[in-house]
């Protein structure tokens, strides 16, 4: 997907606000607009913008990405978005630090049965092992007739959950993979 | 609304500035009652005692909205004569029967009372048995339609629809909501004139509600009763009208549509189910098919889900691939899973960006965590259910030890919103696309690329396999690899899937010539469609044009539709039912609530939004008798889903616990049932039995305060988005607990004293915030108390706090198996 906004197009809007929140100053002998559009520049100078959507709760925000030598330096609301017009609640708000947190893993980590620590593993063997052990379980437990002779194809030993927070196409493939293995314990959060 | 979807509530703020008025009911004063013009409080759980109040007042006083109500409810509609309602049998409806084993409940309904008075016999079991002779699904659908139901217009029949809400409710007065709910009776019975004063021709009235409507053993009839008062009311399907449901997390809606849910496949069809007649494909079509309304094409549903299952290998000769799919025998849900997981039924587990092990009766959920021989966490920071095993409180306690735990651990890291493409459905039904802007640091990928990964794993490790059970796997189509020379040059992660791809399946295409499906209108059930779910169906119509990236607003006098923003399931209308926008004539009920109407010139529907209505059906066009589908609905019906076309006050169908919303008690009450003494729950609540999920009793001595459960601006859910990041632990901290100033002072306890908050199931601490926003109601002459507690807090992260959710207990509504974290009986006391 192209990107939607240009950073010349963004800036007009942003400038707009900016114009309309300091000029209300301007009654009070107060010019803020030189400091402000300096901070605004600041902030997003030579970045790109990427359109996207708030992923907290189920409003819908539009958001802005600012992207500065591949990496995200802001996140902010989008002005044209109908449902928000730019604004956004305290969770939106802290979008960015979703992505940007020292708290944040970057490594796979590995828990041995009856471990006591976590150990980093490689994410190529981490996936292998993980499609080993699907195999091994399903195998495992695979019914495919009940004791009164009803087909079922599927195994009740395997339970995914999740799925509300992460985007429709994870839901469609995911969910795809489950029913195409036969696993029926597929749940998510709207359950609840 | 405020607290938790402050920027929606701002569209609030602006009709309330253009005069409309705002009510807030809830058992606390929040700052959504602050900025309402009315604010109600009363007794949780007791939500259809109160709406149940509001459609006898409606009723008794002539207020609702007549013409709305005959043509396009079924109010005129007769039910047979044996049925019998909770007034004729004290607090149940007739068809009460024995659960069968496996079901976590006392009592089933049967619903064959519950059902139309039809004009002729109708043998449904002998048309069955004929409809399977049928050589095509269409021929099979036509012979499932029944004779036309009985019907009187003037509403007088004591059998009607009408007659039977009207005494279904009539005990619902006034006095009792308020000797039930707590709510005084003037304040109540101004709600009621707010409402009146606020809905009909010129006006409409919408409700909003979130969880604390759901959670509840009844949390779907809560609902269902709202929705009786709104088509009483007319306004549904009209704009400022309707339900609004709250949802929480950013595609909820998308995850319940393309659904990981465990009883339904693609787009609402039920999930194959070998515990009913869905033997063969042709059986599960004459099951589910409702053979007139819209879902009379089901069958061209179906068989383009199952060619996107199966693709190729999908062929009428073998039923589409029917029997490689899996079909469900239980009850799989949340609860029933943890349930299983804590008898040591299930070996493995994925956690995707889900935090079970502070849900609800959490401390029982990580106890069962370490039954598992596997599982797989992927989300962006090591939260609580990563670290049970090392971190939980029963590690803490000793009651677990980690070296005899025998679970293998996975922690995955994930890439987040703003380093990945992909869709988010909002609560609106808008599905809405997000760029990538930046790849994800280190090992973190995508969930799609996780799925992806796997699935290439798991097809390369089954390739060689010529086991049977095998085969439907093996035919599994996955086919989401960029073509050749495609992968995006501009990232250095490797193996993402192409998302387009996956909206061709999803959207569905031709398979004869590839060419992208316009919409749902170009299904088919012969095997020549192949579509995943059919109600996104047109949202991808043609390459290149991808209509949930849309991003071209409605200017500022214009209707804002906004239909150029993004795009809404069905078939991009932001309002459903929007037939009923317009008088059975089809002009607008008035100037002031225009959304379409038809245009006799033109002989077409217009208007501001998408008609979810046939574009060119006349309002004076005639139901075709016999007919299937929409043919069988007159010009006047806008309900296009239901069988009858007409929105349901009474539900002979679809729900089961009963044809009307009834008030029971939540499980946990501190008060008998005053109108049905005899049935203090709802008869088919389930409970899921085990010795760490014990209920308290009615009025129990020990448990005398409910507690309600909420969310705070500024956390999300059990914190796994919001408790890791400075910005936001740093706004909200630490766990609290809302007491109201009387409870406080009869239990000692002082504003930032840490207080002990126990129920049947555990305990824990919290530091109390003492304040008015919570008042002690008078309860039929008692006086109970209510405290009010934010759950988001867990042992990880960087605010840390209790598990409120250990308080839960594993009981469920039957419809829909959610939980009742919304009314618990709890202790409190000040903790030394």
């Amino acid at each position: 997907m192209a990107v939607a906004v240009s950073r010349r197009q963004f800036l007009k809007v942003g400038g707009a606000a900016a114009g309309t929140a300091a000029g209300a100053l301007l009654g009070l002998g107060v010019d803020l607009r030189p400091k402000q559009v300096r901070a605004q520049q600041l902030r997003i100078k030579d970045a790109q913008v990427y359109p996207s959507v708030c992923p907290y709760c189920a409003v819908g925000c539009g958001t802005l990405v600012h992207v500065v030598n591949g990496q995200i330096v802001n996140i902010e609301g989008n002005p044209k978005s109908p449902i928000n017009k730019g604004n956004l609640c305290p969770k939106g708000a802290a979008t960015y630090q979703l992505h940007v947190n020292p708290n944040r893993l970057t490594k796979v980590l590995y828990r041995k049965p009856y471990g006591t620590q976590w150990e980093v593993v490689d994410l190529d063997w981490a996936m292998d092992r993980v499609a080993e052990l699907v195999k091994k379980t399903r195998d495992e437990t695979f019914v495919e007739t009940l004791p009164n002779g009803k087909r079922v194809m599927h195994t009740t030993a395997i339970y995914s959950l999740g799925g509300a927070t992460i985007d429709n196409e994870w839901n469609h493939i995911h969910q795809k993979l489950m029913r195409g293995l036969g696993i029926v314990r597929i749940e998510n959060q709207a359950r609840i | 609304m405020a607290e938790n979807h402050p920027v929606a509530f701002r569209w609030v703020a602006e009709a309330k500035r253009r005069g409309a008025k705002l009510i807030h009911v809830d058992p606390r004063f929040t700052r959504t009652s602050a900025m309402a013009d009315l604010y109600v409080p009363l007794r949780s759980g007791t939500d259809i005692a109160f709406l149940g109040g509001l459609i006898r007042y409606m009723i008794e006083n002539e207020k609702y909205f007549k013409d709305y109500v005959v043509n396009y409810t079924n109010a005129a509609t007769i039910i047979r004569d044996d049925f019998q309602d909770t007034e004729d049998l004290e607090g149940v409806f007739s068809g009460l029967k024995e659960a069968p084993q496996g079901t976590f409940q006392k009592y089933v309904y049967d619903n064959a009372t519950w059902q139309y008075k039809r004009t002729a016999a109708w043998d449904a079991a002998k048309a069955r048995e004929e409809a399977l002779k049928a050589a095509t699904f269409a021929e099979m659908i036509q012979k499932m339609v029944p004779p036309p139901a009985e019907k009187d217009p003037t509403l007088q029949h004591p059998r009607t629809v009408f007659q039977i809400v009207r005494r279904h409710f009539s005990r619902y007065t006034p006095e009792m909501v308020e000797q039930i709910c707590g709510t005084p009776k003037e304040l109540f019975l101004r709600v009621a004139e707010m409402l009146a004063e606020n809905s009909g021709p010129d006006k409409t009235t919408t409700f909003v509600y979130a969880m604390g409507w759901t959670q509840h053993t009844y949390g779907v009839q809560n609902i269902g009763c709202a929705a009786l008062l709104q088509l009483l009311l007319g306004n549904m399907g009209r704009p400022g009208g309707g339900i609004l449901a709250l949802r929480g997390h950013a595609t909820i809606q998308g995850s319940t549509d393309v659904p990981t849910l465990y009883h339904s496949i693609q787009g609402y069809m039920a999930h194959p189910d070998a515990r009913r007649a869905h033997d063969t494909l042709r059986d599960y079509i004459l099951t589910e098919t409702r053979p007139t309304g819209y879902w009379a094409n089901l069958p061209k549903f179906m068989v383009s889900y199952l060619k996107s299952m199966y693709g190729d290998a999908a062929k009428p000769e073998n039923d589409f691939g029917y029997d490689w799919h899996p079909k469900i025998n239980g009850d799989y849900s949340f609860m029933a899973s943890f349930h299983a997981m804590a008898r040591g039924e299930i070996k493995g587990a994925f956690f995707f960006g889900q935090n079970p092990a502070t849900s609800i009766n959490a401390s029982l959920i990580r106890r069962a965590l370490a039954n598992l021989d596997w599982m797989v966490v992927k989300d962006n920071f090591e939260i609580e259910t990563a670290a049970f095993w090392y971190k939980s409180p029963e590690v803490q306690s000793g009651e677990l030890k980690p070296e005899q735990i025998k679970t293998e651990v996975f922690l995955f890291p994930s890439a987040q919103v703003g380093e990945i493409e992909g869709t988010f459905t909002n609560t609106q039904r808008l599905i809405q696309f997000h760029e990538k802007a930046a790849d994800p640091p280190g090992d973190c990928r995508s969930d799609t690329w996780f799925t992806h990964q796997l699935a290439l794993r798991l097809k390369k490790l089954y390739a060689d396999s010529t086991l049977p059970r095998d085969e439907g796997f093996k035919n599994l189509t996955w086919d989401y690899d960029y073509e050749p020379g495609k992968y995006p040059t501009n990232t250095r992660i490797q193996g993402e899937p192409d998302v387009m791809k996956i909206w061709r399946e999803i959207n569905g295409f031709k398979t004869d010539t590839g060419e992208l499906l316009k919409g749902f209108g170009d299904l088919k059930d012969d095997g020549s469609t192949t579509c995943a779910s059919w109600i996104y169906c047109g949202a991808y119509p043609e390459e290149g044009k991808f209509l949930p990236a849309n991003r071209n607003p409605d200017p500022d006098d214009k209707p804002g539709t906004h239909l150029g923003w993004g795009y809404a399931w069905p078939a991009n209308r932001r309002i459903l039912y929007n037939r009923a926008s317009a008088d059975p004539n089809g002009n607008p009920w008035s100037e002031r609530k225009k959304l379409i109407w038809w245009d006799a010139g033109q002989k077409k529907w217009v208007g501001y939004d998408v008609p979810d209505f046939p574009a060119t059906k006349a309002p004076d066009t005639p139901a075709k008798p016999g007919a299937t589908g929409l043919d069988a609905h007159d010009g006047k019906s806008p309900f296009i889903m239901m069988a009858d076309g007409k929105g349901w006050l009474f539900v002979p169908v679809g729900l089961q616990d009963g044809p009307l919303p009834t008030h029971y008690e939540p499980m946990e009450s501190p008060v008998p049932n005053l109108l049905y003494p005899k049935w203090q729950n709802n008869p088919i609540a389930k409970y899921y039995e085990h010795e760490r999920n014990q209920l308290a009793t009615v009025g129990d001595p020990q448990f005398p305060v409910v507690l309600t459960t909420y969310r705070l601006t500024e956390h999300h859910l059990a914190g796994g988005m919001s408790r890791w990041l400075p910005w936001l632990a740093e706004l909200q901290p630490e766990l609290f607990v809302e007491i109201s100033p009387e409870l406080a002072a009869e239990k000692g306890i002082k504003n930032l004293d840490l207080v002990r908050i126990s129920s049947k199931r555990g305990t824990i601490v919290a530091k109390a915030l003492v304040t008015p926003r919570l008042r002690p109601l008078t309860i039929n002459g008692k006086t109970v108390h209510q405290i009010g507690m934010p759950w988001h807090w867990g042992f990880m992260g960087i605010a840390v706090g209790d598990v409120v959710n250990d308080l839960g207990a594993w009981v469920a509504d039957p419809n829909v198996q959610i939980h009742e974290m919304k009314a618990l009986l709890v202790n409190v006391e000040k903790a030394q």
